[in-house]
């Protein structure tokens, strides 16, 4: 296995006041936190939006109804992949329909997984608009599809790999840069 | 984690993990059924042959419908109305279907082995839906599916399957997959209704339903095949039911939380008194609703991939 060399982007901190900004323009753009709905894509995208519903609430005192979306069943690859991914479960369990819904991901890349998350949201219901928070856009976009929220740009190329760790599943946070492309 | 073969063929020989991941998919296929649109986009393109040489119901219609909400497109065949009818072997027959770009064969045929055969002269994926009095993979499935849902995990159960074992293919998937997944299964039904060496099943024998019942979790009551009844091996229904049949009065020797299943189609009255078929412990409906996503899991993880798996 070669050495993989990672460059440190965003530590605990960093990550932090990334999703405090995101919240504060979340509620800022849509004038409060009424009508709005958290959906994040698992499984790191699922955690950030539980944090993002947590710090909204700091601020404005309301509870955004959570929820937790695979999307694996929507892929565009499916056929194509040796290895079936483990589907894992989707809950979204409250009405989607003429909400405001802020779709919660880790890493915007190409826009595939954007793609088909909004295909499973729209047949959920729908939404009276849909905005997208991403705690990094690495660029590389294969699909029209742009984040409305960023916690860091990082221009990358398409060799590299960008690692997201979060606390609830890998212990901390972080964001790196490794050189080589992860097996 | 995959399954290892491309095919379902039975539940001889699969793994615990594999058992495992088939159940895991199926609860996410559940919660797709619970939804306001209940249809996902999976298996768009992919084309699925039912087969079907021998009538059939809830097999025929879950699967269906499985494949309808993964998006999957679907050719449903029956022997009756085919050219089969003018001769047509089951080889040709498959070879020419096959021959209009199809990529899964889901198959019921009266004949054990027919999956495995197909096997071995198609290059689709093969699903058995049946075949004899060998296997019944998706109902052994649906059933381990249900009683997983029911008591949270199904090693240590004490599990009886009641009737016409020799001719059950639902028995034969039911006991691999129980054995698998760690639970303990007695079979009970007439001397002349028991397959020579089931023992070697590892499962107990039983001919004093009394004797078997005392202690269970689990009756499933399989079903009085009256098509294949024709050799005399039954002297009368009412004899059996008197003998063989679950009634209310029979329930008292069943551990508390006690579960009825049944397969379907139920001949009530002769295997199952109206009753029981119908009380709070029968999760009969629940099997059938059960069957549709776990279906949905094997045609989900059966589909995918140009490579060959293995």
């Amino acid at each position: 296995m070669p050495r993989r060399k990672g460059v440190l982007i965003m530590d605990e901190k960093t990550v932090r006041r990334a999703l405090t900004r995101i919240a504060h323009e979340i509620i800022e753009r849509n004038k409060g936190a009424e009508n709005l709905g958290l959906i994040g894509i698992k499984t790191r995208g699922a955690y950030l939006a539980e944090r993002l519903a947590k710090i909204i609430f700091e601020i404005e005192e309301v509870q955004v109804p959570l929820g937790f979306m695979d999307i694996t069943l929507y892929r565009d690859d499916i056929q194509t992949k040796l290895d079936q991914p483990i589907v894992q479960k989707t809950e979204v369990m409250f009405d989607v329909a003429d909400r405001i819904i802020i779709l919660v991901d880790d890493v915007l890349f190409t826009g595939r997984t954007i793609r088909a998350a909004l295909d499973q949201i729209i047949d959920f219901g729908r939404p009276k608009l849909i905005q997208l928070a991403v705690l990094v856009d690495r660029g590389h976009r294969e699909l029209p599809i742009r984040a409305d929220y960023i916690g860091k740009n990082i221009p990358t190329a398409l060799n590299e790999q960008v690692v997201v760790k979060i606390q609830e599943v890998d212990g901390e946070d972080s964001v790196t840069i490794e050189k080589e492309k992860r097996k | 984690m995959k399954l290892k073969s491309r095919h379902l063929l039975g539940l001889e020989g699969i793994s615990k993990e594999e058992i495992g991941l088939i159940l895991d998919t199926a609860e996410t296929f559940k919660e797709v059924l619970e939804r306001p649109i209940k249809k996902v986009p999976t298996l768009r393109g992919v084309t699925v042959v039912n087969l079907f040489y021998e009538a059939s119901t809830r097999t025929r219609i879950s699967f269906e419908l499985a494949e309808k909400r993964l998006s999957a497109e679907l050719v449903n065949f029956s022997a009756s109305t085919s050219s089969v009818k003018k001769g047509e072997t089951l080889k040709d027959t498959v070879k020419n279907i096959e021959a209009m770009k199809i990529d899964m064969v889901v198959i019921r045929h009266q004949s054990s082995g027919t999956p495995y055969f197909l096997t071995q002269c198609l290059s689709s994926s093969i699903i058995n839906a049946g075949d004899g009095a060998h296997e019944h993979p998706t109902q052994g499935l649906l059933d381990l599916f249900t009683l997983r849902e029911k008591y949270k995990k199904i090693e240590g159960l004490r599990v009886v399957i009641v009737g016409d074992i020799k001719h059950s293919r639902v028995a034969r998937s039911n006991i691999w997959g129980l054995k698998t997944m760690g639970a303990s299964v007695a079979v009970c039904g007439p001397t002349t209704l028991m397959p020579y060496e089931i023992d070697k099943m590892g499962v107990e024998v039983y001919s004093n339903l009394g004797e078997a019942l005392q202690g269970a979790d689990v009756v499933n009551v399989l079903r009085i095949q009256l098509e294949r009844q024709k050799g005399g091996l039954l002297p009368s229904l009412r004899e059996y039911a008197n003998e063989f049949g679950i009634n209310s009065d029979r329930l008292k020797r069943l551990n508390p939380n006690f579960t009825i299943m049944h397969p379907g189609p139920i001949n009530r009255g002769v295997e199952i008194t109206p009753e029981v078929a119908d009380g709070p412990y029968s999760v009969i409906l629940d099997q059938v609703t059960n069957g549709v996503a776990i279906r949905m899991a094997v045609l989900y993880l059966l589909s995918g991939g140009e490579g060959k798996v293995e």
